[in-house]
């Protein structure tokens, strides 16, 4: 400056005061990032958002054999990964805190050997704290090599207290999704998972 | 609201000013960064008109006329939505209404941190510099700049724009919320440490209480949108899956950190323009503010409220009842402190010696207007209502009359309130006037039949529609064309007050207009208030 400015130099308690603002911003940024984790155990132990939960099978007496819930099955592949992927059936119908086995049929069309790994899902978002997973293939990463066919399990049954919430009492019907994806973790993903193709291209089976 | 007791008088005498680049381009001067900043506002807003002029070409009609693609379209309505937001509307009642009078307004001699302020200002303009950058770029496949909307929800921001266009969005907001989280800092730093002895909090005029406020409003938020976006960079970027289901992660979440951003964002462009608007009513009805302390905590608690209120813009994700029936009642609680605000007003002119000047108009129309957007606000704040709403013309409707007609009415409002105080000359009162029935009438014809598109089910973000909402769609583009020729009219008023020999006097506004930046000459001494004015009380002033 070549001017002469008469420039108020901040007391301490402005110093203190834009420190404590900074501070502020800063935790905010903290909070933004520690709401991941957050939102992840929150999903988890909610079922909010459609998110299953995982736990032991009920005991036989717990079942209701006059109640039950159709369950359909979805399944997709994303693109970036060579696999056709189906259900054994394409919905069951479940008694109410019976213990069900279902098996998915995965095949590696591609020429290479690929990793993938499932995503899952329920819907209505509202059933995924009652639909309880005891057993699943989507846990863990797949590995198949070129034409080769695996069969997966999902075990799982349907929380009998789902009659007791007034959201979902009335729900006679339920799907459960997977999408099966290229791992991120496992081995580079292919470039193809950039392209412009819709995610989750729907097989046939 | 009380006055100086004591006015220093000495300033004029050394009233140094730098040469031009070190004054504009190294600015230090709050008045002067003020100045900065509505002028940026003002190009910015052009260059934001200049979008929304496309879109509604593009709307009068069915079929594609001048848009080769729907995504260039959409890039439009991105570009116009993001830039009005943050290169329009903040800058301009944050950055230059803020700068100038907040330090006038509390006896300050200028702002906490005046190189910090500086940044502050050149970190915007290089935000803006860069969202200019991301419409020449590519964003979707084949085609140039983001269409992402201003919400960049992914999984369309990221798989579904593989260009480096959304980079270029994303580090625009970057760089201005930056800005903007300094410029807070500053604002709070001031007022809580730099008001004129006597000048208490509770003597504070609404103006700086809404600075306050918004201040805080934005210290809050804005880190929140700062770290979704810098997931979302990551995730485009890097490789990580904070939003990518292929990874575990949920791309809801981005939309509720979004939210938990952009709904206190709303507030954040709306309270400063109830500060301004406080003003101009109590200036041209000659009576002090009605119910000043409740103004003020309105203004709180809106602030507040915002905060816990984000998931009203996400009825659609699936939310429970029970959680959805929170969001319905805590988003119509705001409606009681707003209210407040809007019946203070009507309570201000009531008996009041009310005169019919421009700066009046435009705050008298700011009035019904943003009623008008409150009460359709009301309305989709039922979720089950909502449902059927969402994402519809009915929501593009509801937030221009709360923000095009609210926030931007209030942006003429303080220029022509303040123009004088500013630089010392007068814009015609007649263009003042006919501006606003211009706009008044324009902006009316232009949104309001968007209300019954929504109803009917158009769409939002859709360059074509079905021949059944022509009718209306043409209706609203001629509307958007008398609005732009009241900006014509804008620009010869300021032309005119230029060109004139007139002067400004200090107090061109009269006995109403009690607060300190009116003890100054017009325009105000380069430095201001070193020897600090006293607030002493009138007796029955509030």
């Amino acid at each position: 400056m070549t001017a002469p400015s008469p420039r108020p130099t901040p007391s301490r308690g402005a110093a203190r005061t834009a420190v404590l603002c900074a501070g502020l911003a800063f935790g905010m940024v903290g909070l933004a990032y520690a709401s991941v984790p957050l939102y992840n155990a929150f999903c988890k132990a909610t079922g909010y958002d459609g998110t299953p939960r995982q736990g032991p099978a009920l005991s036989l007496a717990a079942a209701r054999s006059d109640d039950s819930m159709v369950v359909h099955f979805d399944t997709n592949v994303a693109p970036g990964i060579a696999w056709k992927f189906a259900p054994e059936v394409s919905s069951i119908d479940a008694k109410l805190g019976e213990t069900k086995t279902v098996f998915f049929r995965v095949t590696n069309t591609g020429p290479t050997p690929s990793t993938g790994v499932a995503t899952f899902n329920v819907q209505p978002g509202l059933m995924g704290g009652y639909f309880v997973k005891v057993a699943c293939f989507c846990f863990n990463e797949q590995t198949l090599q070129p034409g080769e066919t695996i069969d997966v399990p999902v075990v799982f049954y349907v929380d009998p207290a789902v009659r007791d919430d007034s959201n979902t009492a009335h729900l006679s019907e339920m799907t459960l999704s997977y999408t099966y994806f290229a791992s991120k973790n496992g081995q580079p993903v292919t470039a193809a998972v950039a392209n412009t193709a819709a995610p989750g291209t729907k097989r046939d089976f | 609201m009380a006055t100086a007791a004591t006015h220093a008088g000495a300033h004029e005498a050394h009233d140094h000013k730098p040469s031009f680049f070190a004054r504009w381009f190294l600015s230090t001067n709050h008045k002067d960064i003020g100045t900065l900043y509505l002028l940026f506002a003002f190009c910015a807003g052009m260059i934001g008109a200049f979008l929304s002029f496309g879109i509604r070409m593009e709307m009068e009609e069915p079929g594609l006329q001048y848009f080769s693609s729907p995504a260039t379209y959409n890039v439009f309505v991105t570009g116009h939505g993001l830039i009005m937001v943050f290169f329009m509307v903040m800058p301009a009642l944050i950055g230059g209404f803020g700068n100038w009078f907040v330090p006038l307004m509390i006896g300050a001699p200028d702002m906490a941190f005046p190189r910090m302020n500086n940044i502050s200002f050149w970190l915007t303009v290089a935000g803006f510099c860069s969202l200019l950058c991301s419409l020449f770029v590519e964003g979707a496949p084949g085609a140039s700049g983001a269409g992402t909307g201003w919400t960049v929800y992914p999984p369309l921001s990221t798989m579904g724009h593989p260009g480096p266009a959304v980079d270029f969005a994303i580090f625009a907001l970057h760089l201005s919320g930056a800005g903007s989280i300094l410029g807070a800092i500053n604002f709070i730093t001031t007022i809580l440490n730099m008001r004129a002895p006597g000048m208490t909090l509770h003597k504070m005029p609404l103006f700086a209480w809404a600075e306050l406020v918004t201040a805080f409003l934005l210290l809050l938020s804005l880190p929140v949108l700062a770290g979704a976006i810098t997931m979302l960079l990551t995730d485009r970027n890097f490789g990580t899956t904070f939003f990518d289901p292929a990874g575990g992660g949920d791309p809801i979440l981005y939309q509720h950190l979004f939210w938990f951003f952009g709904h206190p964002e709303v507030y954040i462009m709306i309270l400063p323009a109830f500060g301004i608007v406080s003003h101009i009513i109590a200036t041209f009805s000659r009576k002090p503010v009605f119910g000043y302390l409740a103004m003020a905590y309105a203004m709180v608690a809106i602030g507040v409220v915002g905060f816990v209120v984000w998931a009203h813009h996400m009825y659609t994700v699936g939310l429970s009842l029970q959680t959805q029936s929170y969001f319905v009642f805590a988003t119509m609680v705001i409606a009681v402190p707003t209210g407040v605000k809007i019946f203070s007003w009507i309570a201000t002119m009531w008996g009041g010696s009310i005169r019919f000047t421009a700066a009046m108009h435009w705050a008298v129309g700011f009035i019904f207007l943003f009623t008008v957007g409150g009460v359709t606000g009301v309305v989709l704040a039922n979720s089950a209502v909502d449902k059927y709403l969402h994402d519809t013309y009915y929501v593009v409707a509801h937030f221009h009359y709360v923000l095009s007609l609210g926030a931007v009415f209030i942006i003429f409002a303080g220029i022509y309130y303040w123009f004088p105080k500013m630089t010392g000359r007068i814009i015609p009162e007649w263009a003042g006037k006919l501006h606003f029935w211009l706009a008044f009438i324009g902006a009316n014809v232009l949104f309001f039949p968007m209300h019954f598109l929504g109803l009917a089910g158009m769409p939002r973000r859709y360059a074509d529609y079905p021949e059944a909402f022509a009718g209306w769609h043409k209706v609203s583009t001629y509307g958007g064309h008398i609005f732009g020729l009241g900006m014509f009219v804008f620009v010869i008023g300021v032309v005119l007050a230029f060109r004139s020999k007139e002067r400004a006097a200090d107090n061109p506004w009269g006995e109403g207009a009690t607060t300190l930046e009116w003890t100054l000459s017009s325009p105000p001494p380069f430095h201001q208030f070193e020897t600090l004015p006293h607030i002493v009380d009138e007796p029955g002033a509030h």
